[in-house]
């Protein structure tokens, strides 16, 4: 723990010192929410009358609250499911050998993962699939969240199988090539399955990027559970309290993902079935409702790692394959 | 394209996003670093509330709390910045970037900290160093260069999020895209013209990022 490097084993006076800040932490933080009850009270927000339907009223979670949820898993689940072929396919692409798969592979990555997703959602959206007459009039808004978030997420996937594939140990490839197989199988056969393993809590850490970044969805009228939370304070005239609701669901599940993510790291570095670094450090290039840094609350040091590893910029990474002695 | 763009303030909305992107980056700093020393205090509840505050801003979509803050904050609750509905909304996404961000850099320096070996410590102090030498001339040295890679991330990410103020109506550069993609259709040069201003806002700040955490990177 941080604290141990910090900070000495306190001697009396500094038990004191603890003793005084506790006493004031503990009073800023009932002073913080007494003024938060306070304006709540004071604008009405506490009435009964407000909160009560989310536990008497059926209707308030059947026909809004996991309508809203279920939308916004089903973009989430589709856009890592197709951000994860995408991105699977980039990066493969961009360990070929070849520098024609290579370097369009590499630029359509590095653009990609510069772009924020709501331009891209914005665009899509706005520009071509709200006037598209052969598509349902509910997909459209679903398939510009898709599409958004799979070409921003892939190209994130992407540079993790690279990260992957290269913190492998050498020894890997080698082993692969010096008993004949081609470069190509070597990474199907060997380099891949390791990396793919050692990304997993990554992966799923991802996971949680999207489902915060298929909130933006509400600017292009997707139904995700933002917008029915908006909904439902219209139509019960509660909107805070249907906000704190919305923002309560989506911070357990995230919450929920994030200790996966740590439970499914702490497992397979036990395991040991791979050769990998097995770290669940988050791609730092992010953007939308999502965040840099990811699940730090596990193995912070291999977060920093992995930082470095993804801060690249295409010039770096250009460099890195060029010290690459390349098979 | 070039007679198109007379007739949108671009240079006004390039202009508010980089307004955002930079008050939000010194109050996620600000709010950040107070979290960050609550979080590796050794005091229990400083280090609870840090954590919940982390907990908390981490797992909440970015756009959750911007709806919330306009719609639900300012309307319902009264509390504005100010009474022009575009100032407001301006001044609560400034507000509420810095605090998602926040914890975003708290966590960034903190693993910075920890990147720091006790054995660096343990030196410091059996060779005499008081807390507060080792402290200033060993620990926090190494925790800041160890802390640069992460928070440079934390701060490209700022500058693409400052669009989801789009969301609250705030006209920066995405509110523009959205505003010239819907009278004009889809226009591929001005979508270009977007992303470069956020490849050209973010790579330079990427490149100097990877070269100063090369260039501080402690060897161990």
């Amino acid at each position: 723990m941080s604290a141990s490097v910090l900070f000495d084993a306190p001697g009396p006076k500094a038990r004191t010192r603890h003793l005084i800040l506790t006493v004031i932490g503990a009073l800023l933080a009932l002073a913080g929410l007494w003024v938060v009850i306070g304006k709540m009270r004071q604008a009405g927000q506490l009435e009964p009358a407000l909160w009560e339907p989310f536990v008497t009223d059926k209707s308030v979670w059947v026909d809004y609250l996991l309508v809203g949820l279920w939308n916004t898993i089903k973009a989430a689940l589709l856009s890592v499911v197709f951000a994860g072929l995408f991105g699977l396919l980039l990066g493969m692409g961009r360990l070929s050998e070849n520098k024609w798969i290579r370097w369009p592979a590499g630029a359509v990555v590095e653009f990609f993962r510069a772009v924020p997703v709501l331009i891209m959602m914005i665009f899509l959206f706005f520009g071509y699939f709200a006037k598209a007459e052969t598509l349902p009039a509910d997909w459209r808004p679903l398939f510009a969240v898709v599409i958004a978030l799979t070409l921003y997420n892939g190209s994130v996937i992407a540079e993790l199988v690279r990260s992957g594939v290269h913190s492998l140990p050498k020894g890997q490839g080698e082993a692969g090539l010096s008993i004949g197989l081609t470069p190509q199988q070597t990474l199907r056969a060997i380099q891949l399955p390791q990396a793919l393993t050692a990304m997993l809590p990554a992966l799923i850490g991802q996971f949680v990027v999207v489902l915060k970044d298929t909130a933006l969805g509400v600017q292009i009228t997707y139904p995700e559970l933002l917008t029915w939370a908006k909904t439902l304070g219209s139509s019960y005239g509660n909107t805070v309290p249907a906000y704190l609701v919305a923002a309560l669901l989506f911070i357990l599940l995230n919450y929920a993902m994030t200790k996966l993510a740590t439970w499914v790291e702490r497992r397979l570095k036990r395991r040991g079935t791979t050769a990998g670094k097995v770290t669940n450090a988050m791609p730092t290039i992010v953007q939308g409702g999502a965040e840099p840094g990811g699940p730090a609350a596990a193995g912070t040091r291999a977060v920093v790692a992995g930082a470095e590893e993804t801060i690249e910029s295409a010039i770096e990474s250009a460099k890195e394959r060029r010290n690459d002695p390349g098979w | 394209m070039g007679e198109l763009l007379k007739n949108y303030d671009v240079w006004g909305a390039i202009w508010t996003t980089i307004q955002l992107a930079v008050l939000s980056a010194i109050g996620a700093t600000v709010i950040g670093t107070i979290v960050a020393i609550m979080r590796v205090s050794p005091v229990a509840v400083l280090r609870g509330l840090g954590t919940s505050y982390v907990n908390i801003f981490r797992n909440t979509p970015l756009t959750v709390l911007l709806v919330m803050s306009v719609l639900g904050l300012a309307f319902i609750l009264g509390l504005s910045f100010s009474d022009d509905f575009a100032r407001n909304a301006y001044w609560w996404a400034v507000a509420m970037l810095s605090l998602y961000h926040a914890a975003f850099i708290c966590e960034a320096l903190r693993s910075g900290i920890n990147t720091v070996p006790a054995g660096q410590a343990e030196a410091a102090r059996s060779i005499g160093l008081t807390f507060s030498q080792s402290l200033s001339q060993v620990l926090l040295p190494q925790a800041f260069r160890g802390a640069v890679a992460p928070l440079v991330s934390t701060y490209i990410a700022l500058i693409k999020n400052t669009t989801v103020a789009a969301v609250i109506g705030v006209t920066d550069i995405a509110g523009l895209l959205q505003e010239i993609t819907e009278n004009e259709g889809a226009q591929l040069g001005i979508f270009f013209m977007v992303a470069m201003v956020f490849v050209v806002l973010t790579l330079p700040l990427g490149v100097f990022g990877t070269s100063l955490s090369r260039r501080l990177a402690v060897k161990r």
